[in-house]
């Protein structure tokens, strides 16, 4: 795809002698930074989202969007185009050498409405997400304009940008920084950027040619075709398909890259020359964070807060997670309804997910690119053992693929009551299918979208009064929703009466066998951060 | 009793960083004497010969091959 272009406009506020002043200036329209401009926007909120330049669509980069990355578009109204272009996939295999070790599916059951990944390139989950912007008026989207910039005060920033037509400033309640991973905000708040570095590089070549293979998740170990080192194969859109080979610590990434030194290595794996390259890298990997996401007024999102190897697709979806996470915290903010504990949330609990996503990322890493003759050992002894004990196949890691984030959150009520199943506190909503009284079929999803993004309470009929603004899923035999294949009960350990208090962002907050108002009130107050 | 191989950890990725993070730092010469330490703790802590006899078979046949 050719990248697409953008063109810059002046904007009245380059005419002003002081700062404008808006209330959230988001700095970065990748997936992430439009993601949440999206979300703020249809929250009600006017954003105004930066970019230093003018264009997507350069390179495939992120390929492997999750299950919970789709629902957030689904919220957005974007997931419709992204599963028609995208390739959906569930099955992962593990080779040793040419033989396979370890079979895993990420979605074994039926009855949710996303599949457990799409692959889909980079620029077309940007240009998705951009024609929906374009819908939105309350996003001013100004390309070339590069923060340089930055002046906190108590309760606002000022930046400095540069453009085609020079400098101007611009004043912002909330900066949200997704300007990703290297950031010049992180630079401007003087943020340290801490964790490891690993030696090892990767070549990645995302090829256009017609192939048979099914698609799955390939990985090997010591491959025929590459021996010694790792391989990966997935399929795009487009006849593309993604190709990364470890290459070692001490390859030179500058002859690597040279598309007649990739094209005899591809021909090996390929057994055919057939093919043409859409896109070159090579890759080091680092495992890294800021310590703290919120720097007064400045928030940190996706690349610009956290990185990770790609071995599980935890880079831009974690990034869509942390977007979906701060958009209703930043709207209650915001309006007035909720204070700095709210915002602080984000800080603990995109936190805790950051260091999910980097201790499962740099175990992978580990295990692919070992770090000394024993691991080396090691890792050889878990593959030899896999081809026929058990125990041996699940500690095999090519990649633990991004699943939604637990919290420990404050801002969760831990069960009072024994469940036997459901998500906990603190766990995202699990999807279900449901039919309405007409007999139509919906999903769960369908209807927490349906019952305005807010707060909502998720109750087995017999329920309970509503708190005021909480909207409202009803689910039982005289209720506007039926559960006539009983996933809901099953996946809800929902008996009649239970309520599940959901967030805005489709997580936990509270659940109950028979709530009583005094209790929802309570929950509900904990998750706005009043508690 | 026969020799489970069935996965047992709720966490294997842990038990195996877990290993890994005690070799860190090591010599080779001091990993293999780690590892040597790490079996007889192991085996005794298992206290059954017959499965101590069946893990050195399986563990073996990945190392020789099948006879």
């Amino acid at each position: 795809m050719a990248p697409a272009a953008f063109g810059y406009r002046r904007h009245p506020d380059q005419d002003r002698h002081d700062p404008a002043r808006h209330p959230v200036v988001v700095v970065g329209a990748g997936p992430v930074g439009l993601s949440l401009s999206i979300d703020l926007a249809q929250r009600g909120q006017s954003v105004v989202l930066l970019d230093d330049a003018d264009r997507i669509g350069e390179g495939s980069r992120a390929i492997c969007f999750s299950k919970r990355s789709l629902e957030v578009w689904d919220r957005l109204g974007v997931a419709d185009r992204m599963l028609d272009k995208g390739v959906i996939w569930q099955v992962g295999k593990i080779f040793l050498r040419d033989a396979m070790v370890y079979r895993f599916d990420l979605l074994p059951e039926s009855g949710h409405k996303m599949p457990a990944f799409i692959n889909l390139q980079q620029y077309y989950a940007e240009a998705f997400l951009l024609d929906r912007v374009q819908q939105l008026p309350a996003i001013d989207l100004r390309w070339r304009n590069k923060v340089t910039g930055l002046a906190q005060h108590n309760d606002h920033a000022v930046l400095t940008i540069a453009t085609p037509d020079g400098e101007y400033r611009l004043a912002a309640d909330y900066v949200v920084a997704c300007d990703g991973a290297r950031s010049a905000l992180r630079g401007l708040v003087g943020a340290e950027f801490e964790g490891e570095v690993f030696e090892d590089q990767f070549l990645i070549a995302d090829v256009k040619m017609q192939a048979e293979f099914p698609t799955e998740r390939w990985f090997w170990f010591d491959p025929p075709f590459h021996s010694g080192q790792s391989a990966l194969l997935h399929r795009q859109p487009d006849n593309v398909w993604r190709i990364d080979l470890q290459i070692g610590a001490d390859a030179d990434a500058a002859v690597e890259r040279q598309p007649e030194n990739v094209r005899p290595r591809i021909e090996r794996m390929l057994g055919h020359g057939d093919f043409s390259f859409e896109w070159i890298s090579v890759y080091k990997f680092q495992c890294r964070r800021m310590q703290r996401l919120l720097h007064s007024r400045v928030i940190f999102a996706g690349d610009s807060a956290h990185q990770v190897s790609p071995f599980g697709a935890r880079g831009a979806n974690s990034g869509l997670e942390d977007g979906e996470n701060l958009a209703w915290k930043l709207d209650l903010v915001l309006r007035g309804k909720a204070g700095a504990a709210l915002l602080s949330s984000y800080d603990v609990e995109r936190g805790q997910a950051a260091d999910d996503n980097i201790r499962a990322s740099t175990r992978s890493t580990d295990f692919i690119a070992p770090h000394s003759a024993q691991e080396r050992r090691l890792r050889g002894a878990v593959l030899q053992l896999a081809k026929e004990a058990d125990f041996a196949k699940r500690m095999v890691n090519a990649g633990r693929l991004s699943v939604p984030s637990v919290y420990d959150s404050p801002l969760s009520t831990p069960d009072a009551e024994a469940w036997a199943g459901g998500p906990k506190p603190g766990a995202s909503m699990i999807d279900a299918p449901l039919a309405r009284t007409d007999g139509a079929a919906c999903y769960l999803s369908d209807a927490f979208v349906a019952a305005g993004r807010g707060f909502t309470l998720l109750h087995a009929a017999n329920g309970a009064a509503l708190p005021d603004g909480v909207g409202e899923i009803r689910i039982g035999r005289d209720a506007p929703l039926r559960d006539n294949a009983g996933h809901f009960a099953q996946r809800y350990d929902a008996s009649p009466g239970a309520a599940y208090l959901l967030r805005p962002d489709g997580y936990v907050a509270a659940r109950f066998k028979q709530p009583t108002p005094a209790a929802l009130d309570a929950a509900l107050a904990r998750a706005r951060g009043q508690a | 009793m026969t020799l489970s191989t069935t996965s047992n950890f709720a966490d294997p990725d842990a038990a195996y960083r877990l290993i890994v993070e005690a070799h860190r730092g090591l010599s080779d010469e001091q990993s293999a004497a780690l590892d040597a330490a790490l079996v007889l703790t192991l085996a005794n802590h298992i206290g059954d010969l017959g499965v101590l006899r069946e893990a050195v078979e399986l563990a073996k046949r990945g190392v020789v091959g099948e006879g």
